[in-house]
């Protein structure tokens, strides 16, 4: 059934029912991932999923249902499984009415090629990159995913937002006896990758740190590569939020317009940005606006959902979730400004440093303080006299993210960095000084 | 969901496979939260699908639909055929299954109460008076509360001949207040953190918790960590509430013996496992009294972990994972198990839903309940209690780990003496767990649920059980995340 059918269907549903403001996101992913591990493909996978999701407002009210059965009188039963969830809610006074229609840009992150990858095309880059580890005498590990995904929002007061995009992601591990390398890129054109680079460049990591030294936990200077910049610093920016601040969770409280980090440090929440991916609306359909987050070291802006703003006074600007939801909303396409240096430069000017590809398990420890634990993990190399001497055994940290970024010495350009631990975001390397290793593990 | 199983099977290629097998799966779910006074979340979501498995050309291939019209089907099967063809042009060794029988079944949870057919208005009203308890403390800052349910039905059949027809329903419930105040957010919750307990029942797992009746203490304890000491940095004893020991048990036990993980399937993402094959039957894991089992059957509970057939058709099991201290075993599939030596899977395949391909996966691992009493437990000299999981983080391997709490006490004589904020522990997995030196008993064991356990590529989050009563380990490091 066509979007437009479909969100007659809810309406005329709705209205049978006596209830005339609905909203609607349609949502449906078509994506393949092909898994290596000991220098084969051993997990082959691809899934095709859609659903719809209606909201019904009823006297103040609202509640959310979803399905994936999509025919007319699945339809129905949703639209009513909806309505009749809303009725058995509590009023709530802060509730505001449907968003109404805006303009939006649309970023041209839909490419072809990669929404048509096959299984094969898949296999062969898989293959390339496998010799490359191989040919090191190493084993090698990773995925190489591609996709499409479709998100359309609607409502009754005529609002209709629709996004499309595909994404495309290379990873790959290179171990040797006792060490390992790590590199991973995502883009939303497959074309964009070049997974023999990130396979040479996990070989290499896995050659350089065999044979690891321990050292001693303590402060040490470190130099984030950009991905390991990216998992750790993007742990804080759900507290970038009107309602996180109003709840009391976020380290923001009594913070904003406040010197918190290195003068050095500038951070925005851009969703046009040429590296980054997403749609340009939020959850209610409201046009994202670009946030300078951090200017300076000062915390300058913070997100608003439609009621949050409401609340404070303020505007909304386009980072609320799908309502009803008790988050409100965050930023979501994050850039971290950068600097003139290289990760190279860094080395060369350290004459002690702990080089970091990435980082591993971090889980917050201290909210106000957004003090971060985790691992280092997959090439984590010692630096004396401006160059990589050895391998270090994995260390524990427990880290301020305040501190972290209050120390930095140098920034390399920001590219777009993709990690594990959180969204991919654009992101530079960072040389820090002071970080706080606490312990250390056995490899 | 018999018919759309048997087409999918027929779909995925006879002749043209050397094994297939089909799940069909149905899944309804319901999310009630409150937050400050107001309902939170209130949603309801219903997804039906079919995930499509052959082996072919000694490969994998996995496809998944939620089109299920006959063309649909036959297009996700021809599509897992051809994924597995092209895996074959990176293949080391073709895939060899253990052997299994041919299963016909069907299987309901237990369940007294239906969570379906309690009123989204009772869910509410049951939130709303905790609620309205926790913020009787015009320190509590933020009040949550949020009950989930799930009705999962799944139609696994193979080309092997089992057909197995399994509805398992699974509740979770739970609340928590943060109090901000100063420059420091402190937090409680109940009956443990991210969301409380879950297990495998109806609604009356809701009654059984008794929320409201814990309230009080709970929002007293947020605002009087503010005022607690710092948990002191250096070398205690430590003794373990049960649901904090059960994220332990995952984290330190439960992750490293997946098999797949250490023959290498997730090195790229969720990392290896320092329990490599040489160590089976021979690693001292823990002290004598440390007896842990990977338990999928009914009477080891109604765990997230329990079921009657894994989603390779293999019937739940029980496994010593360490026996007297000793490494015993590990959880396996039908294309692990040869590799060490078991002539058949010990079922804890599992997958999140239809879309996803079955991993190995925990099902219930739990440390089996001592016989001291708490009394002794707490009475073998002074030490650190710490209560409720704040946050976790161990290496890719499973040995270094760090824990957080969400409150401590300092213990003197056998008792409580001082309340203790921020108070954390860490070290390595095998020391700590042969540190162990007293588990109370089964009067004090409980199986909790761990819903949002991350694993794979794409991921998958599965609910895992972990069985645990108090116990106690010599000389554990403490207070380390917050050293200088």
């Amino acid at each position: 059934m066509a979007d437009d059918t479909v969100f007659d269907a809810v309406c005329d549903a709705a209205r049978a029912l006596g209830v005339t403001e609905v909203e609607t996101i349609e949502a449906s992913h078509d994506e393949a991932l092909t898994r290596f591990a000991n220098n084969a493909i051993h997990q082959n996978v691809a899934e095709r999923a859609r659903h719809l999701s209606v909201r019904a407002l009823v006297d103040g009210r609202t509640a959310r249902a979803t399905t994936n059965r999509l025919d007319r009188e699945s339809i129905r039963d949703v639209v009513a499984q909806a309505v009749a969830l809303a009725r058995a809610s509590e009023p709530d006074s802060d509730l505001l009415p449907l968003a109404e229609p805006a303009a939006y840009q649309q970023p041209a992150r839909w490419f072809e090629s990669t929404a048509q990858a096959t299984p094969g095309e898949r296999a062969r880059a898989v293959s390339d990159a496998i010799r490359v580890v191989e040919a090191a005498g190493q084993t090698a590990a990773g995925i190489y995913s591609t996709g499409e995904a479709a998100f359309s929002l609607r409502n009754s007061r005529g609002l209709a937002a629709v996004h499309r995009e595909t994404m495309a992601r290379f990873s790959i591990t290179a171990m040797a006896a006792d060490s390992s390398g790590w590199a991973k890129a995502s883009a939303c054109d497959a074309g964009a990758l070049d997974p023999v680079a990130l396979a040479q460049s996990a070989a290499r990591k896995a050659t350089l740190s065999r044979a690891p030294r321990e050292l001693a936990p303590g402060r040490y200077t470190v130099i984030l590569e950009p991905a390991a910049v990216l998992d750790l610093v993007g742990q804080m920016f759900t507290d970038f939020s009107a309602t996180a601040v109003r709840d009391g969770r976020s380290f923001l409280n009594d913070r904003i317009g406040k010197r918190i980090f290195g003068g050095n440090i500038t951070i925005h929440d851009d969703a046009l940005h040429p590296l980054q991916s997403g749609a340009a609306f939020d959850g209610e359909g409201v046009p994202r606006r670009p946030l300078t987050l951090v200017e300076g070291g000062v915390v300058r802006e913070i997100a608003y959902s439609r009621a949050a703003a409401a609340l404070d006074g303020a505007g909304p600007t386009g980072h609320g979730f799908p309502l009803p939801n008790e988050f409100g909303e965050a930023p979501v396409n994050i850039v971290i400004a950068g600097g003139d240096s290289t990760v190279e430069a860094m080395v060369a000017s350290a004459e002690r440093a702990i080089l970091v590809t990435r980082l591993w398990y971090i889980r917050e420890v201290d909210p106000y303080e957004k003090v971060f634990t985790g691992m280092t993990r997959d090439g984590t190399f010692l630096v004396e006299g401006g160059a990589v001497t050895a391998g270090v055994r994995n260390f524990r940290f427990n880290q301020g993210l305040m501190e972290l970024l209050s120390n930095v010495e140098a920034l390399s350009a920001p590219v777009r960095a993709s990690g594990e631990e959180t969204f991919d975001m654009v992101a530079p390397g960072m040389k820090v000084r002071e970080f706080r290793f606490s312990e250390v593990t056995r490899f | 969901m018999k018919d759309t199983a048997l087409l999918a099977l027929d779909a995925a290629g006879g002749s043209q496979v050397d094994y297939a097998d089909v799940r069909v799966i149905e899944t309804r779910e319901r999310e009630v939260t409150t937050k400050n006074g107001k309902a939170g979340h209130v949603s309801s979501s219903e997804s039906v699908g079919v995930g499509i498995r052959v082996l072919a050309s000694g490969c994998w291939g996995f496809a998944a639909t939620d089109d299920l019209t006959r063309d649909g089907i036959v297009r996700a099967a021809a599509l897992a055929r051809e994924i597995a063809r092209a895996s074959a042009t990176a293949r080391k060794r073709d895939v060899s299954l253990a052997p299994e029988d041919a299963h016909q079944a069907v299987w309901v949870s237990p369940c007294r109460i239906d969570p379906f057919s309690i009123s989204v208005d009772r869910n509410l009203g049951a939130l709303l008076a905790v609620d309205a308890e926790l913020r009787r403390s015009p320190a509590v800052t933020l009040a949550e509360g949020s009950m989930q349910f799930t009705r999962h039905r799944q139609v696994f059949a193979s080309t092997a001949g089992s057909l197995i027809d399994q509805t398992r329903v699974t509740s979770g419930a739970g609340f928590a207040a943060t109090c901000y105040k100063g420059g420091d957010i402190q937090k409680r919750s109940y009956p443990n953190s991210f969301g409380g307990q879950y297990q495998l029942k109806g609604y009356e797992l809701v009654e059984e918790l008794d929320m409201l009746a814990h309230a009080p203490r709970i929002a007293e304890e947020a605002v009087a960590l503010h005022s607690a000491d710092q948990c002191p940095e250096g070398e205690f004893d430590l003794i373990l509430d049960s649901s904090q020991l059960g994220l332990q048990i995952h984290e330190s036990i439960g992750h490293p013996i997946e098999l797949d993980r250490v023959l290498g399937s997730e090195a790229n993402y969720a990392g290896m496992s320092f329990l490599t094959l040489d160590q089976l039957d021979r690693l001292r894991y823990g002290s004598e009294l440390v007896h842990v089992v990977c338990d999928a059957r009914l009477e080891h509970g109604p765990g997230l972990g329990t079921f009657a057939y894994d989603d390779e058709g293999v019937p739940a099991q029980s496994t010593d994972i360490i026996r007297g201290g000793r490494f015993t075993g590990y959880m396996t599939s039908r294309e692990t198990a040869g590799a060490v030596g078991q002539p058949r899977s010990n079922g804890c395949m599992r997958a999140d839903g239809w879309a996803r391909l079955p991993l190995i996966r925990m099902t219930n691992v739990s440390l089996l309940p001592g016989r001291q009493s708490l009394e002794e437990v707490f009475g073998m000299g002074d030490g650190i209690y710490m209560e409720t999981n704040r946050s976790w983080s161990i290496d890719d391997k499973r040995y270094h780990f760090q824990f957080g709490c969400e409150i401590g006490w300092e213990i003197r004589g056998g008792k409580r003496v001082r309340m203790l904020k921020n108070p954390s522990y860490s070290g390595i997995t095998t020391e700590f767990w042969n540190a162990c030196s007293a588990i109370a008993g089964p009067e004090h064991w409980t199986l909790w649920g761990v819903p949002n356990c991350g694993k794979g590529q794409p991921e998958q989050v599965m609910g895992t059980g972990h069985g645990a009563s108090p116990a106690r380990f010599r000389k554990i490091r403490i207070g380390s995340a917050y050293g200088g």
